[in-house]
């Protein structure tokens, strides 16, 4: 009975054989995963931020558990753009897998480099880009992207001009108003939206008075914030019905990923519930094939927005 | 706790799986715990030196605690288990002293790259601390098998932190034991006998794991001797994985350049000789130390340190906790 339940989506025109993708920098480079299972298995794979140059990130401490999640700052370590076009996407292409590929930049032109490149060398292995809009802008005193909807705007038309593939803006909830931000981003050529990025908090030991992490602030993340990031796909997808969203923030059951569909996501990012399962991509889309059937749904398509006034 | 069957396996032929496994023993270890575990996969394919994930349970937790493996039994009447030990000093360690004989525990591994076996026959000296101790059993018995020497120099805070004294004097030519207070062996440090040590091996390689800052002093020892050094260091995992990127350490390349390697993945055992020490903040060799104070130790950085250590011995001392061997200086 189960096998008749479609769980294909469709993103931003890309087609998903599942509505189960990773989380950018949850995954690692995608092999660290593999050797659990086919990473294939997911509908997509959203790859670590890719920036133009290596990175080392930032000190440690990185991490700290909170109350059903855990605070972050690792500060963008990554391979940079061409040792990731050396050795990860070769070996992604190589296992078929569908890669959405984050763009991760401290200037516009920082992120424009990485996406001309992306596009000029990702052949059919990357269906679309994701922009991290997360990131300190040197050139506006360090404040994030994400926090305006100016430079959001920029940095996403700038990308937008390089992709020959789907866009997609990758948001922050840490504004006073996510719908403008998306607003603007969708005005400046993204073809979807990401939403949420973690939350940015803090953690202090109460014994030393010392914050736990070596950057002092950290990005929450984790089934803590699940409802937030429900919150903010359902206002968004309200205002902008049109606009596909890949939903993302502490998944991990099938009813979470059930709760963003109806929120309007059209697929659902796996996070942090990857360090505690390398298996939950997989394990989720197969729950959602049984909690489809079960209910008589037999397209996956049918919850997408299917939420009713209280 | 969640009730789970156990022997559910997940994962490939080779490699890390995923395992539901019973708890087949439990008892203290002097001030540790030791679990033994079911876990046939696990055993057949762990190496000395690599780590098990383990989910722990209690409120809100999220992440799973790395342990380092103590032992694995290929044969015999405890085939196909292994063994895990480890300190109760925070709320995941904690849960897990309250696991019974017969709970069934979900576990991830073997995680991590083991310690590299010397390809020529040498000597070798292992060096613990605390219950840094635990995998320098597994691995002297996989140095025995092929016919290497193997001396060890074992530290502890106390002699009830004194780990595995008899199977140490079992698996080796000779064992030094060094307490801060004296209360078992020698009073004082690792390194403060570790010359000595290494003159009577004539040693090839030497093998540590401990506090983070014991293994900064015994390699800089060891390196300062011409002896190669392989260390388990501790750093901070949140997935164990090799995919959150929490539990770097600075790695001086051959090219001399500094890269932070992921202590889940590329380690936990590193060549001693490449850490950049003073970058990771590990503190170095202090002035000549006046007898352990617990009270005075520094203050140690993180409130939840079980989240610290796969391999290793004790969380950074901390006003309460503070009567680890702490480092060798």
């Amino acid at each position: 009975m189960s096998a008749e339940v479609r769980l294909a989506t469709e993103l931003a025109g890309v087609v998903l054989p599942t509505p189960i993708t990773s989380a950018s920098g949850c995954f690692g480079s995608g092999a660290e995963i593999d050797r659990f299972h086919d990473v294939t298995d997911l509908g997509a794979i959203v790859v670590k931020s890719i920036t133009l140059e290596p990175c080392q990130g930032l000190p440690t401490p990185r991490m700290a558990e909170t109350p059903s999640g855990m605070l972050n700052a690792i500060g963008l370590q990554n391979p940079g753009l061409e040792a990731w076009v050396a050795n990860d996407l070769p070996w992604l292409a190589e296992r078929g897998a569908r890669v959405i590929a984050s763009v991760a930049g401290s200037s516009v032109e920082d992120f424009r480099l990485v996406a001309r490149e992306l596009t000029r060398l990702g052949g059919d292995t990357i269906v679309a880009l994701e922009v991290n809009l997360s990131c300190p802008n040197v050139e506006d005193r360090g404040l994030v992207f994400a926090c305006s909807a100016p430079d959001s705007a920029e940095v996403v038309r700038a990308v937008a001009r390089e992709a020959r593939v789907p866009v997609l803006a990758k948001l922050t909830s840490d504004v006073t108003d996510i719908v403008e931000i998306a607003r603007a981003v969708v005005a400046a050529g993204a073809d979807g939206l990401t939403l949420i990025n973690t939350l940015l908090g803090m953690a202090i030991d109460p014994e030393t008075g010392r914050p736990e992490l070596a950057n002092t602030y950290g990005g929450l993340s984790g089934p803590a914030i699940r409802p937030v990031a429900v919150r903010n796909v359902h206002q968004v997808h309200r205002a902008l019905p049109e606009v596909p969203i890949l939903g993302c923030g502490g998944v991990r059951t099938v009813t979470d990923v059930v709760q963003f569909l109806r929120a309007g996501a059209s697929a659902v990012a796996v996070g942090t519930s990857t360090f505690v399962d390398p298996f939950i991509g997989a394990r989720l889309a197969h729950e959602l094939r049984a909690w489809c059937a079960e209910r008589g749904i037999a397209d996956v398509r049918e919850l997408i927005g299917a939420t009713r006034p209280r | 706790m969640t009730r789970l069957k156990g022997g559910v396996v997940e994962g490939r032929s080779e490699g890390p799986v995923r395992a539901t496994c019973e708890v087949i023993v439990r008892r203290r270890e002097g001030a540790y715990w030791l679990l033994s575990l079911a876990a046939r996969e696990i055993a057949e394919r762990a190496q000395p030196g690599q780590f098990v994930e383990i989910a722990v349970g209690g409120p809100h937790t999220l992440l799973r605690r790395p342990f380092s493996i103590a032992r694995v039994s290929r044969q015999g009447a405890s085939a196909g288990t292994i063994d895990v030990v480890f300190d109760a000093h925070g709320p995941g360690t904690d849960w897990m002293t309250s696991v019974e004989v017969h709970d069934v525990v979900d576990v991830i591994g073997p995680l991590g790259t083991p310690f590299p076996l010397p390809q020529r026959k040498v000597n070798t000296v292992l060096v613990g601390g605390g219950y840094g101790v635990a995998p320098l059993l597994f691995l002297a018995e996989s140095l025995l098998r092929k016919g290497l020497r193997v001396d060890m120099i074992n530290g502890a805070g106390t002699a009830e932190r004194m780990l595995g004294t008899i199977e140490a004097k079992r698996l080796s030519a000779s064992v030094a034991f060094t307490t801060d207070d004296g209360s078992y062996g020698v009073a004082g440090q690792v390194t403060d006998v570790l010359d000595e040590v290494l003159d009577r091996s004539n040693a090839g390689v030497v093998y540590a794991c401990g506090p983070n800052p014991m293994l900064r002093a015994v390699a800089e020892r060891c390196r300062a001797r011409g002896v190669p050094v392989q260390v388990a260091v501790e750093e901070r995992m949140g997935c164990g994985l090799g995919v959150c990127f929490t539990c770097v350490v600075p790695i001086r390349g051959r090219d001399g350049q500094v890269r932070n390697r992921r202590s889940c993945l590329e380690g936990p055992v590193f060549n001693g000789a490449r850490i950049d020490w003073d970058a990771w903040g590990i503190p170095g060799a202090p002035p000549p130390a006046v007898a352990a104070d617990a009270d005075a130790a520094p203050p140690g950085p993180s409130p939840d340190p079980d989240l610290a250590a796969p391999d290793v011995s004790q969380p950074a001392p901390r006003p309460d906790a503070g009567d680890g061997p702490r480092g060798s200086a």
